[in-house]
């Protein structure tokens, strides 16, 4: 490997230096200029973020580019992923602002860790070897543990800060013995070499390494069995890095599983199709069951997202074949829905400034909010999956690659897992649109308000435009065949 | 005199990840402890990477584990900080007092 091929390496990877570059001088400016450069660095790392997004589709080439010797690959799949991820993540920071300035907790670390945990993302997405797998998901965990623990004089943020650290170092942990089994019993950790090498399935050793690799990567994903922390994380964050939190983590955590088993390990999906399919249908219904009984909004969600992850995972039992588009376009659809829940939760404040939580505060609000209720609505709807809405795309995508793929049981229990969670969403939206107001709701600030508007707009006006979306997903997840 | 292979540090480290991973689940009493066993979780990796990296006669395990322990180092900051935040905020350090988010 010599100067050169460094030099043309580093140009598929401007994105990623876009953004790290980006991060390390907004910590100088953070640094050096005043505490009230805070709102610039918020609006500048959202530049660098749509900057980053919109340079890894450019920089998509059309064939599969893999760079460092076969450690970081660059193509259209990853492309739209960091698009997505970049958006929702510039959202989740635009929320930030107004919240943090009202809690005097307007510091430049937070639009500066957002950044890193995106970069980290970008590496998770793009990995092509299980040391860059390692890599970003520690340089996205190590940014958001602080990210939760970040009101630093809210008991409840500490506390969640902590429970994602312990249950998310043991993740780590789990993930890295099973590259380690996955290194020793096959002498590599090049996913392009154990495609080859995996052929081979006697190789007991390498199951149990993919096994766990598969596990960790779940925890990250807040798939069941390993959700346990994913409600308590939620509700003990502080509201706009849960929204961090519920977006582009997942998206990234749910492409790189996808990446890792249908490109390692895509010669033998019956090694890994049992094992997804499991926890496909218990987190479907541990997100339905379990969500029925919450009060608090930010735990609903939080079962919200483990149930769409189920979805996800649905998508990549269904195999290299017909798994990558669903799980692309699926993801992407889930982490813009999302984002804009977060927004309209943000916007939910009392007359002194405090946020509504708990999901009996939204009585009433159609009448003292109608916009709001409104945008609700249309994301509920969204995301419970009813046409014309842009969530129902997603969830058809990925039911047509379950029956395509061969795992049609998976597609009914999806059905039944939606009419559940369909219960609860309503559920929601009746409080809010029948109900008797109950308290005094003052809308969300400035910048929430536009983030709100920009998200509800961006899922009732895209609905026309779902074909251009569905062929680039499809063109970007097609490439592993 | 025995010889000392493979399966022994293999055996050696699985020990090590299996003592980490109960010392996560069963410490009732001090988050501290937590910590400790989340570092013998990274050991225990570390000595597979590295008996597989001699074993194979390939470097990129060695490798492997400096990457392992430099992150360990930058995790145990974080954690560390966070810990303190925390026991300014409660008083304690027991995992049993990790009760304010429930449901």
């Amino acid at each position: 490997m010599n100067l050169a091929s460094v030099t043309h390496d580093l140009a598929f990877m401007t994105p990623e230096l876009v953004i790290a570059v980006g991060a390390m001088l907004l910590v100088l400016m953070g640094a050096f200029v005043s505490k009230s450069a805070y709102r610039a660095i918020t609006y500048l790392s959202v530049v660098v973020l749509l900057v980053a997004g919109f340079l890894g589709v450019q920089h998509a080439p059309d064939n599969a580019q893999v760079l460092f010797n076969g450690s970081y690959v660059v193509d259209a799949f990853g492309g739209f992923a960091k698009l997505i991820i970049a958006l929702t993540a510039a959202c989740a920071i635009l929320l930030s602002a107004d919240y943090l300035a009202e809690r005097n907790l307007e510091k430049p670390e937070y639009p500066v860790l957002a950044l890193l945990a995106v970069l980290g993302m970008y590496v998770m997405v793009s990995a092509h070897d299980l040391l860059a797998v390692y890599m970003g998901v520690e340089l996205q965990s190590l940014a958001l543990y602080v990210l939760a623990a970040y009101a630093r004089d809210d008991r409840k943020s500490s506390e969640a800060g902590l429970k994602y650290f312990v249950l998310g170092a043991l993740s780590s942990g789990i993930l890295l013995y099973g590259v380690s089994l996955i290194y020793g019993f096959t002498g590599t950790i090049n996913f392009g070499k154990l495609m080859t090498i995996a052929k081979d399935t006697s190789n007991v050793g390498l199951i149990f390494g993919m096994v766990f690799v598969l596990s960790g990567i779940a925890f990250k994903m807040s798939v069941a069995p390993f959700h346990m922390w994913t409600p308590d994380v939620y509700e003990g964050a502080p509201t706009p890095s849960t929204a961090f939190f519920a977006t582009a983590p997942k998206m990234a955590a749910a492409i790189l599983l996808g990446r890792f088993l249908f490109e390692a390990f895509g010669e033998v999906v019956s090694q890994w199709r049992d094992v997804v399919s499991i926890m496909a249908v218990l987190s479907m219904f541990v997100g339905a069951i379990f969500a029925l009984q919450q009060t608090n909004m930010k735990r609903l969600l939080a079962y919200s997202s483990i149930l769409n992850m189920g979805y996800a995972m649905v998508a990549i039992a269904a195999g290299p074949v017909y798994g990558p588009s669903a799980l692309l376009l699926f993801t992407a659809i889930y982490a813009i829905t999302s984002v804009g829940m977060f927004g309209v939760l943000l916007s939910m404040r009392d007359a002194k400034g405090k946020e509504i939580t708990k999901i009996s505060g939204y009585s009433g609000l159609s009448k003292q909010r109608p916009l709001l209720s409104l945008a609700l609505t249309i994301m509920f709807f969204s995301i419970t999956g009813i046409p014309p809405l842009l969530g129902f795309f997603g969830k058809f995508q990925i039911f047509i690659a379950a029956v395509d793929g061969g795992v049609m049981p998976l597609a009914l229990i999806l059905v039944i897992a939606s009419v559940i969670s369909a219960f609860y969403y309503l559920r929601v939206l009746k409080v809010v649109w029948f109900d008797e107001p109950s308290v005094e709701i003052v809308g969300g600030l400035a910048t929430t308000k536009v983030t709100v508007t920009g998200v509800t707009l961006m899922i009732a006006l895209l609905t026309p435009f779902i074909g251009l979306i569905y062929t680039a997903s499809m063109a970007a997840g097609h490439f592993f065949k | 005199m025995m010889e000392i292979g493979l399966t022994h540090y293999l055996a050696f480290a699985a020990a090590l990840f299996t003592i980490g991973v109960f010392g996560i689940f069963v410490n009732r009493k001090n988050i501290i402890v937590i910590l400790m066993s989340v570092e013998m979780i990274l050991l225990a990796v570390n000595v597979n990477f590295v008996a597989f990296s001699v074993f194979l006669g390939d470097l990129v395990g060695q490798i492997f584990a400096m990457f392992v322990l430099t992150v360990a180092a930058a995790e145990a900051a974080v954690v560390l900080a966070i810990l303190v935040v925390y026991f300014r905020n409660r008083g304690t350090i027991a995992v049993d007092d990790l009760n304010v988010l429930k449901g």
